[in-house]
Order: structure tokens, then sequence, then C-alpha cells
């Protein structure tokens, strides 16, 4: 039984190594890439709107609304980077309910990755809201003394992000594999369900973490 | 007792033991939080929208000390190094 996706290797060239992990998140991005081009090529604003254009619509406004019920002002600038995370997570989820599919947030290659590019976005975002000097200087408040202390937090942050998708997601598909061997007739939907279930959840807190971390950079302390 | 014994022994007990005494203070906490949530619901309802979803960015922050439990319970019976070690050491000799 695999702990991860990343044991399934198809091709190796000296340390270069083409596993599964891989193949599913480049698959991934080629299916939503492709998807979102295929529904935007005729945008219509009145008239009969395609329902796939609804759909698309719901989600982006969604989105939008929920990075403004955060606190940031102007949700457009952080949308493209919020709305990434979350459809990414949240299809690689979803297609769990094909068969033979292993999400490839299940490896903790893939979701270290998302958490570094999270923390990576909150400085930049930190930075370009603040510049430079005012923004490593909010490290310092409220007292110097707790520089290392903030320092810390920031990197547990990052190090709780990726472990907590990793956990949640390898334990779902370890469980359906589990219960495939001792009760295999109609246990296991019910927890491939249950994963589905946490799969949605756990993209939405992602997402919802990493607005609330660059909130919390960007906010301009008075005073 | 030979070293892979004593391994496999400790691991095994140490796998349950994790998870078990590790998943007892997250259910609690999470039991409180959503009670809270419920009466800060009954008292503000048109809060609706933003209880609810403090309250699942709390139940996942309080869940994730859970998943840190059961990634070591995981590890140690699926990927277990000084089982591996072991093993590679007795199959080797």
């Amino acid at each position: 039984m695999r702990l991860s996706p990343d044991a399934l290797v198809f091709w190796r060239y000296g340390f270069l190594v083409l596993n599964s992990t891989i193949v599913t998140t480049w698959a991934l991005m080629l299916v939503m890439t492709v998807a979102a081009k295929l529904v935007t090529r005729k945008l219509a604003t009145e008239g009969s709107i395609s329902r796939w254009q609804g759909l698309l619509e719901i989600v982006v406004t969604t989105i939008q609304r929920q990075i403004k019920e955060v606190g940031l002002q102007h949700p457009e600038k952080y949308l493209g980077f919020i709305g990434t995370l979350f459809l990414f997570i949240a299809v690689s989820n979803l297609c769990a309910i094909v068969p033979g599919y292993e999400p490839p947030t299940g490896s903790l290659s893939t979701t270290s990755a998302l958490a570094i590019s999270v923390f990576v976005a909150v400085q930049l975002f930190g930075i370009d809201e603040q510049g430079l000097g005012g923004y490593l200087k909010s490290y310092l408040k409220p007292t110097v003394i707790m520089l290392p202390f903030n320092i810390i937090s920031e990197l547990s942050r990052t190090f709780a992000l990726a472990i907590r998708l990793f956990g949640n997601i390898m334990s779902g598909t370890m469980i359906v594999g589990i219960l495939l061997t001792i009760t295999p007739l109609i246990f296991p939907i019910f927890m491939n369900l249950l994963g589905l279930l946490t799969g949605m959840v756990q993209a939405y807190i992602f997402s919802i973490l990493a607005t609330v971390y660059i909130a919390a950079a960007t906010r301009t302390r008075e005073g | 007792m030979d070293s892979t014994t004593l391994i496999g022994i400790v691991s095994i007990i140490t796998a349950g033991v994790t998870i078990a005494l590790g998943s007892i203070a997250p259910a609690l906490g999470e039991g409180r939080a959503v009670s809270t949530a419920l009466t800060s619901l009954a008292q503000q309802p048109d809060a609706a929208s933003t209880i609810t979803r403090t309250l699942f960015v709390g139940l996942a922050m309080i869940e994730s000390i859970a998943i840190y439990c059961l990634v070591i319970s995981m590890i140690l019976i699926f990927a277990n190094p000084f089982w591996n070690h072991v093993i590679a050491q007795s199959a080797g000799k």
C-alpha cells in the first residue's frame, strides 16, 4: 500500500524522476486550462449566456466576495493567486471519484510546494503594500523581543498548511484502500464520499487561510 | 529479543497510542468550538455567514493537531525508516 503517489515511478533518468504526482498534476493543469479556454471563447454579457459561463461566473464572484469579506480591499489583485489555489486543490480532490486516480495533493511534495508558494506570496504582497522597510518593521511589532517568535510563527504556519492538506487527503485515500481489503462491499463508497467532502472543505480552508495570512501582512497598522 | 522484534513491537504500540491519545484533546476542543458557535448563531442569526466561516477556519486549525498525530502514526506503520533499515540489514546478511 503506497503512502503517497510519489512512490509510483513511470520513468527515471539519473536523479530526474517522473512519478505519478507529476503526471497527474500536469494532466490536471492541462484539463483545467483547456476547459477554461473552451468556456471563455465566446463570452456574452446579455442574451443567452451558456451555462458553463454562468458556472464560472458564480465561482469567480464567490471567491471575490470571500476575499473581500476577509478584509482585503481590492480583491482583483489577489483573485488570481487565491482562486488558483482553491480551484487546483478542489479539482484535484474532486477527481478522486474517477477510478484509479490518486490525488496529487496526497503527496507531501505538492502540498509543500503550495505552502511555500503561499509563504512567498505573503511576503511579496506585504512588501508590495507596505514597502520593504515598512514590511520588515512589522516583524518588530509589538516589541523587538517578538522578532524570533514572529519568524517562528511564519514558518510554522507554512508547515501546518502543508501537513494539514497532506494529512487529510492521504488519510482519505489510505482509509479507502484499507477498507477495500476488509469490507469491500459498500463501506468504501461512504468513505470515498467523506473523502470528497473533506477534499472540498480542505480546499476552502487552504485558500481562506492564505487570504487571512495575506490580509494580516498587508494590513497597514495605524499608530 | 533481537532489535528487529523490538523495533516492530515498539512501532506498533507507539502508532496506536499516538493516535489514541492525540485525538482526545482536538475532539474536545472542536466540540466546545461548535457549541459556542451554535450559541452565537442562535443569538445573532444575521451574522451567520461570518460565524460559519470563522467556525470552519477554527475547526481546521484544531483538526490539524489530530492530523499531525495521524501522520506520525501512518509513518510508523507504513513508512517506518527504522524498520526498513533493520529489514535491509537482515536481508543483506
